[in-house]
């Protein structure tokens, strides 16, 4: 195991380094640049600017600077918000998005399996129906057009959630409730329909059958034979829709003014904020790389006949 | 009824109700099961020798199937018209069930500890320590090497037939007085077949099991069974003593299956016989002798009428034109 996890390590750098290459270059090749202003500064004072940042070296020179300091966990200062490194601003961020991210994956997970189980063993009744009705609409409606239509309802009308913020702020944990229903609908949807699927055929296999002819009750065969089988393909789709879930939280903390590193991405590639959107990006990889990680480890603990040696 | 029958089954029908019809899968079976015998059900495969035992122990898969009628006397009760939590005593307790693919009807993700002490504990009301003994101890008779420890493994961690020593092992761990093994060597290998053959033998022998052994292959009953039952399309068409039926085949279709057995003591260089055609679908068959295309002896009555069934003593029977009533 320990060596699975080492092996599993190593492999990740190579990765790594490439989506940082790819996104220095990527990002510099872009039209516009940090100080570029519709007031023209004067040349001299862009010129001091330039040299502080090093930016009137080589290309190739900041790119091997970035990487040393990457290396040394400095993400460097930010080009914009001149009072903060880019360390402290994705520093507060960071957890901001991954409570957000976290708590919609689970609320997917725990409502998707839950309706799945229901559906499954009211297979083509209404609620069977109704579910699956559900779990079309919310795989199909991007939420740009979901996050709006919450914030209407719920926010504007009804006045029940307010329509922004954080948990920091005064509505406290109420602000949650939207982005993260916005954010986990289509994957409680996903997870929803899988499980359907994937409990149906494990219901129909022979070793239930097996437990079936044993005299054990339906309950106990659903909760002891049926559902660890049935989980297995949910827990291989954890890492995609984890991926997806932070990537749409870029979307979402726009929507509801949540002050993750995904409002901070936006704002950084608006501004040619170089650093801060190449430390958002390395944030952004760790994370995703880190998530399919933990999927793997678990997938292993689960499944009895995946050893790693 | 005698006093020695302990299962009665009597004009059992199920059907698959089916976007193509209605699939009469068993249609009017009928046969008894004394106390100890082995009792042998044999016919090719689709004759509906797996849905009839289903039938029996009230798990067709529903929808798309039913019991559409008939009963099943176990120890004097109707199975069928039982409350779902006796049905529930009874299965895996009174009658067990072992089936063809060892592979796929353990559950991989459980040890096989925790299956077996379930079974023991539901039924027996033992405590778990001491099922876990009582599991290493059928393990241990059912020929498992080393079960204290294999016990605590996964079912991939055995071989197949390894795997079916551990469901037979499972399936009389409550000393069950029927075992229903529904093609439990089918599917494994040609060496290890005999062996698990010789094994529901030697431990129904011992715990006094009946046993249903369902086969499509004559020759896997010729040494074990007592009495025979051959189905074709859903229905029995010969039934009697093993010995009667392999000195005195009446059924053509039971010649048929007796012909194609290999023999040892007949080194032949011909081909195996096999009987020609294709079992009947048996969605909306017609009322007539459903083995007539391929029956050398079939007459015009066969085309039109399913045969009489001909009771030509007490254990013995058979569902052809040319016996009985016909004749
Ligand atoms: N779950 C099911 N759904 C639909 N048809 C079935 C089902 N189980 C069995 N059948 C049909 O019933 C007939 C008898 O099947 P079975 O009893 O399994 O035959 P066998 O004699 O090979 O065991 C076959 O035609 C089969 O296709
Ligand atoms: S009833 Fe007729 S067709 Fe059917 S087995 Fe007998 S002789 Fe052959
Ligand atoms: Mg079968």
């Amino acid at each position: 195991m320990s060596r699975f996890i080492v092996r599993r390590f190593l492999s990740v750098i190579p990765t790594f380094l490439i989506i940082v290459t790819l996104s220095f270059f990527l990002i510099r090749l872009a039209p516009g640049g940090p100080f570029a202003r519709e007031k023209k500064i004067p040349p001299e004072i862009l010129a001091n600017i330039m040299h502080k940042y090093h930016m009137d070296e080589p290309l190739i020179n900041q790119y091997f600077r970035y990487v040393g300091d990457v290396l040394h966990f400095d993400l460097g200062p930010s080009f914009r918000y001149k009072d903060h490194t880019v360390n402290e601003l994705l520093g507060a961020a960071f957890p901001v998005s991954i409570t957000l991210g976290v708590v919609s994956l689970g609320l997917a997970v725990f409502f998707g399996t839950l309706v799945g189980i229901i559906s499954a063993l009211r297979q083509n009744k209404w609620q069977d129906y109704a579910a699956m009705s559900v779990a079309v609409l919310g795989i199909s409606i991007p939420l740009f057009v979901v996050g709006p239509i919450l914030m209407l309802v719920f926010a504007l009308k009804l006045k029940w959630l307010p329509t922004s913020g954080w948990i920091n702020s005064r509505a406290g944990w109420t602000t949650i409730i939207m982005p993260s229903m916005t954010l986990m609908l289509p994957y409680f949807a996903y997870i929803a329909r899988m499980s359907r699927g994937s409990i149906i055929e494990v219901l129909r296999s022979d070793y239930v059958r097996t437990a079936r002819a044993k005299g054990l009750k339906e309950t106990v065969v659903i909760r002891k034979h049926v559902l660890k089988g049935a989980m297995l393909p949910i827990v291989t789709y954890l890492g995609p829709a984890f991926s997806g879930i932070i990537t749409g939280s870029v979307v979402v903390e726009q929507i509801f003014v949540v002050p993750g590193i995904g409002k901070i991405f936006v704002q950084s590639a608006l501004n040619r904020d170089y650093t801060v959107i190449m430390g958002d990006v390395i944030v952004y990889s760790i994370i995703l790389i880190t998530a399919n990680f933990v999927v793997d480890i678990l997938y292993g603990l689960l499944d009895p006949r995946i050893s790693y040696k | 009824m005698t006093d020695d029958v302990i299962l009665q089954v009597k004009d059992l029908k199920a059907y698959f109700k089916l976007d193509e019809g209605l699939l009469k899968a068993v249609d009017g079976v009928s046969f008894d099961l004394r106390k100890g015998e082995t009792l042998g059900i044999v016919g090719e495969s689709g004759s509906g020798k797996s849905v009839t035992n289903l039938a029996i122990m009230r798990l067709i898969p529903s929808p798309p199937g039913r019991i559409a009628g008939g009963e099943v006397e176990f120890m004097g009760k109707d199975i069928l018209k039982m409350s779902e939590e006796e049905v529930r005593k009874i299965r895996g307790n009174k009658i067990s069930m072992i089936f063809q693919d060892p592979m796929t009807c353990l559950n991989p993700f459980l040890r096989i500890s925790t299956q077996m002490v379930e079974t023991i504990v539901l039924h027996q009301g033992l405590d778990k320590k001491a099922a876990k003994d009582k599991a290493i101890e059928m393990l241990k008779l059912a020929g498992i090497p080393a079960p204290e420890k294999r016990i605590d493994q996964y079912p991939h961690q055995f071989s197949g037939g390894m795997r079916q020593r551990v469901m037979i092992a499972m399936a009389l761990s409550c000393e069950p007085e029927i075992l229903i093994a529904d093609e439990p060597t089918t599917a494994l290998d040609v060496t290890i077949q005999a062996q698990i053959l010789e094994l529901i033998n030697d431990l129904s022998a011992r715990l006094g099991t009946a046993v249903i052994l369902i086969t499509h292959s004559l020759g896997v009953v010729a040494g074990m069974c007592d009495a025979i039952c051959v189905m074709y399309a859903g229905r029995i068409v010969e039934r009697g003593n093993a010995d009667e039926i392999f000195a005195d085949p009446k059924h053509p279709y039971t010649q048929g299956l007796i012909k194609s057995v290999p023999r040892l003591d007949k080194i032949s260089t011909q081909r195996l016989y096999s009987i020609p055609g294709q079992p009947p679908n048996v969605i909306n068959l017609p009322d007539c002798c459903p083995f007539f295309p391929r029956c050398e002896r079939a007459m015009d009555v066969c085309k039109t009428k399913y045969p009489k069934v001909a009771e030509l003593s007490a254990k013995r029977s058979v569902a052809c034109w040319l016996y009985g009533e016909g004749k």
